[in-house]
């Protein structure tokens, strides 16, 4: 690999180190705080993704594009968005562990606005921390904060497909790494 | 919940294997593939978190979020919640008790909102995925969004009340 293709590939770290590195010596106690968490941070992802990648991984050989597509693709319609709605809010995790999941359906063959629906339910209609959720706020701000998010996740997943255009799905089914 | 993937993945590696070597191979092949690819937006969010959870300790964030109010205190927690790295458990209970001592309703929706759907810190992972277009495209409609939970959640909550 070439060291200009080594830079691209990694400028988004370094992008990364050119923020936290200033940010780090212009206010040192919060840098010194950041160091131990990075080590927290570090054990703690690379803890979760292992496994995710290796599941992930056997679902990609196993599991045919046949078996996906006609579940969550173009033409599945309702039942399509409402299994999206599922896979989404019945998972439990960070939302870092959505994307690579996501990726994964979409070379399978499901459908730009059902990722960006399974996506959106991951993120914020997650059901063990709806519970959590209610438990602490109450129903009213439970209740209406889910049903509000409810409309959105669905509004922005028909957004997002009817924004993105053919290069932007283009780049989505090359498959991660080079776009970086 | 971490060790049920452990187990989840042994498992079904256990399984592939019996069933065809070959597939196995492959398919570890391609996990470690996608690990490397995302790699460095990996060590991208990372860095983003661990320096955001140290200059925004939860008692600061608490701090700020729990004092202001009106449509600069809705920006404030936009903007935190956004920021920030914060799991349910802890942002919850938070909130929680910043009503409990005066915090507006819509604050905290903005917050928890934007908390759950806007990642600064994972744009750079989420982006590895699905291009930068899609990423800043969802993360923008998402911020904006959530003002709209926030003034449906103040308006459940005073209803309620």
């Amino acid at each position: 690999m070439g060291m200009r293709l080594v830079l691209k590939r990694w400028r988004v770290a370094l992008a990364a180190l050119a923020i936290t590195l200033p940010l780090g010596f212009a206010f040192p106690a919060a840098g010194e705080k950041a160091v131990g968490m990075l080590g927290i941070n570090i054990a703690t992802v690379m803890g979760i993704l292992p496994p995710v990648f290796i599941l992930l991984g056997l679902f990609d050989t196993w599991v045919p594009r046949e078996r996906v597509a006609p579940h969550l693709g173009e033409g599945s319609g309702l039942k399509g968005v409402a299994l999206a709605l599922f896979l989404g809010s019945a998972s439990a995790g960070p939302l870092y562990v959505a994307f690579p999941v996501a990726e994964v359906l979409l070379r399978k063959g499901a459908s730009v606005r059902n990722i960006f629906i399974f996506i959106g339910a991951w993120s914020t209609m997650r059901a063990p921390m709806f519970l959590f959720e209610l438990q602490n706020m109450g129903f009213a701000f439970g209740l209406s904060r889910y049903a509000a998010s409810f409309v959105g996740v669905l509004a922005m997943a028909w957004l997002t497909d009817r924004f993105l255009g053919e290069e932007d799905r283009r780049l989505m089914l090359a498959g991660s790494g080079d776009k970086v | 919940m971490t060790w049920f993937l452990y187990l989840a993945a042994a498992g079904g590696l256990a399984i592939s294997a019996f069933f065809s070597p070959g597939k196995t191979k492959m398919s570890l092949l391609k996990a470690w593939k996608s690990f490397i690819n995302v790699l460095p937006a990996l060590i991208a969010m990372l860095l983003l978190v661990s320096i955001m959870i140290a200059l925004l300790p939860e008692r600061l964030i608490a701090r700020l979020i729990g004092s202001e109010s009106g449509i600069w205190g809705q920006f404030l927690a936009s903007l935190i919640g956004s920021a920030t790295l914060i799991p349910a458990f802890v942002a919850f209970p938070m909130a929680k008790v910043l009503m409990q001592h005066g915090a507006g309703a819509a604050q905290m929706a903005v917050f928890v909102s934007t908390l759950m759907m806007v990642g600064v810190a994972t744009a750079p992972l989420e982006a590895s995925f699905f291009g930068w277009r899609a990423t800043i495209l969802r993360n923008g409609m998402a911020y904006f969004y959530s003002f709209l939970v926030g003034y449906v959640v103040f308006g459940a909550v005073t209803i309620w009340a």
